[in-house]
């Protein structure tokens, strides 16, 4: 508890936007620029290294695939203890972060959506099959944009981010039930041809590339998710400079 | 809270015949399924349960944007807000789920046997459904409760609701249908199913009335 | 084998593709408010609290109240 007191005592420091800004002008470039490197080095070593002997070259899809999953559900928790910033430390950025995240994420799990659906064409035959996984995923890309429609659909930007906050929280809550359902009625769905991913366990030649790349498109997320908010944030100014100015002129003319 | 319960479920019956609509649009969905994939009894018995559900489903979405609009336009939701704590504010929200349930769900769980003999389903599968139907389709008006509370300031909000809430009703639908079959075909169990529907229910009973209290408390201001 | 080559740059092609859009938009989006603020600005609208001078922007427009 102790730790996150104390996390919550360096998030109030940004809790000023224009340090916030600050911090985002200076850290974005180089933020950006590891992760092109090392999503270029990952990818790299993913093609320098040996083909998988059963699923041959079609096993390069993995190193995008797994990360871009993995990111679907990080940016999920980032909305979700966003949310939590938003409604029990009222964190002036917290709904800025919810807001700016949930695009980003939908974009990933996306991406884990077809990428997967292009691997399991040549692997399983077909397009899409009604894993477990790939249900979850996809209820998820739902979730997504459940709460894109809704951030988007109120003009006032705090009240927005409320309502963003409390369903993002119960969407995460409702994660593992999902979870779990989704396996549920897969067993019961689906006898014996239930394709798995998780066969041998993989060799290290592969796990290392996959391993960079995935570190590089998370710094990617992060990167995105700092410009994003930066934009977010100027939005707000410019309606908040607009109402002034409108309200100026309004003084002025009487 | 008896009062508020009262009230809630005389609007709700009143209110532009809310129940008569949801129930003609059941029976609607229900109807149309045979003309999309063919009135051969037995392909209609092996889906009916799930046709019965999803039905249900959606029609229980359908006047869920209006769980909280009505004390909103008359400003009874401010009063209910303000009046005390929180966890009281999720109380109220409580009551007005059930109030809604009764009014709204409860006659769609009533006339679930009747759509079943359309769709060619056998007795115990009826009993189940509507067992199930009875059990599950509060937790969805628990969980409907957050989509209409954040969307309550919403002039279109209705869509949204749907939308924001579907995601999140799929484990009731998978295990309410889960069990129906169990109901029905043999080796498939029928109570392991049915308890977790019920813990789904009593879970979102906590979840969705505080989560709707948070959100009504913060739209005010 | 070579037939999976082509989904293999399928794959990297649409995920290229969706990334760079997500950036397009990220950058056309961050584009568009910069000329929007630079407009006020030059236009003289003034933050209630200055932006530079006031660590406690907290009333200010940033967080939005």
């Amino acid at each position: 508890m102790s730790d996150a007191a104390a996390a919550t005592g360096r998030l109030t420091g940004l809790a000023n936007p224009t340090r916030f800004l600050a911090l985002v002008d200076r850290v974005v470039p180089w933020l950006g620029g590891a992760a092109l490197l090392t999503v270029a080095v990952g990818l790299f070593l993913g093609f320098a290294a040996p083909e998988d002997y059963q699923q041959g070259i079609t096993v390069r899809i993995m190193y995008i695939h797994v990360p871009f999953a993995w990111l679907g559900m990080l940016c999920y928790t980032v909305m979700a203890v966003s949310a939590l910033g938003t409604l029990v430390w009222r964190h002036p950025l917290a709904d800025v972060a919810l807001k700016a995240a949930a695009p980003i994420g939908a974009a990933f799990t996306l991406l884990a959506l077809v990428t997967g659906s292009i691997w399991g064409k040549p692997m399983w035959g077909t397009w899409w099959v009604w894993d477990a996984r790939l249900t979850s995923v996809f209820v998820l890309f739902l979730m997504y944009l459940g709460i894109i429609a809704l951030t988007r659909a109120m003009d006032d930007p705090t009240r927005a981010g409320r309502a963003a906050a409390v369903v993002a929280l119960v969407g995460f809550v409702n994660i593992p039930i999902i979870k779990f359902s989704v396996d549920w009625w897969n067993t019961l769905h689906q006898p014996a041809s239930v394709i798995r991913f998780d066969g041998p366990t993989i060799h290290p030649s592969l796990l290392v590339p996959l391993l960079v790349s995935a570190a590089g498109f998370t710094l990617m997320f992060f990167t995105l998710h700092l410009m994003a908010m930066r934009t977010e944030i100027w939005r707000r100014r410019v309606i908040a400079m607009r109402r002034l100015a409108a309200r100026a002129a309004e003084g002025g003319g009487r | 809270m008896l009062a508020l319960y009262l009230r809630d479920v005389r609007v709700g019956v009143r209110a532009g015949g809310g129940a008569l609509v949801g129930v003609v649009f059941f029976l609607a969905v229900v109807a149309v399924i045979p003309f999309g994939v063919g009135p051969d009894l037995n392909l209609l018995a092996r889906i009916g349960p799930a046709v019965l559900w999803i039905g249900a489903l959606l029609a229980s979405l359908l006047g869920l944007e209006r769980l909280f609009q009505l004390d909103r336009e008359d400003g009874s939701l401010d009063l209910m807000v303000m009046a005390g704590e929180r966890h009281l504010t999720a109380l109220s929200v409580l009551v007005k789920c059930l109030a809604h349930w009764t009014a709204s769900v409860l006659p769609l769980v009533a006339v679930t046997p009747l759509l079943g003999l359309f769709m060619n389903v056998a007795p115990a599968g009826l009993a189940a459904a509507t067992a199930t139907l009875l059990v599950g389709t509060p937790a969805i008006v628990f969980v409907g409760a957050v989509g209409a509370a954040v969307a309550v300031a919403l002039p279109r909000g209705g869509l949204l609701v749907s939308v924001l809430i579907l995601p999140l009703v799929i484990p009731i639908l998978i295990f309410g249908v889960a069990a129906v079959r169990g109901a029905v075909a043999d080796p498939d169990p029928f109570l392991p199913p049915f308890l977790i529907l019920l813990a789904l229910t009593l879970f979102f009973a906590v979840i969705g009335p505080l989560a709707a209290a948070v959100a009504l408390r913060w739209s005010g201001d | 084998m070579t037939s999976h080559a082509a989904y293999v740059a399928a794959a990297y092609g649409l995920s290229a593709l969706v990334i760079v859009a997500l950036v397009g938009w990220i950058l056309a989006d961050q584009r568009a408010r910069r000329r929007e603020l630079a407009e006020l600005e030059a236009r003289g609208v003034r933050r209630r609290s200055d932006r530079r001078t006031a660590p406690a922007a907290g009333g200010g427009a940033g967080a939005g109240r």
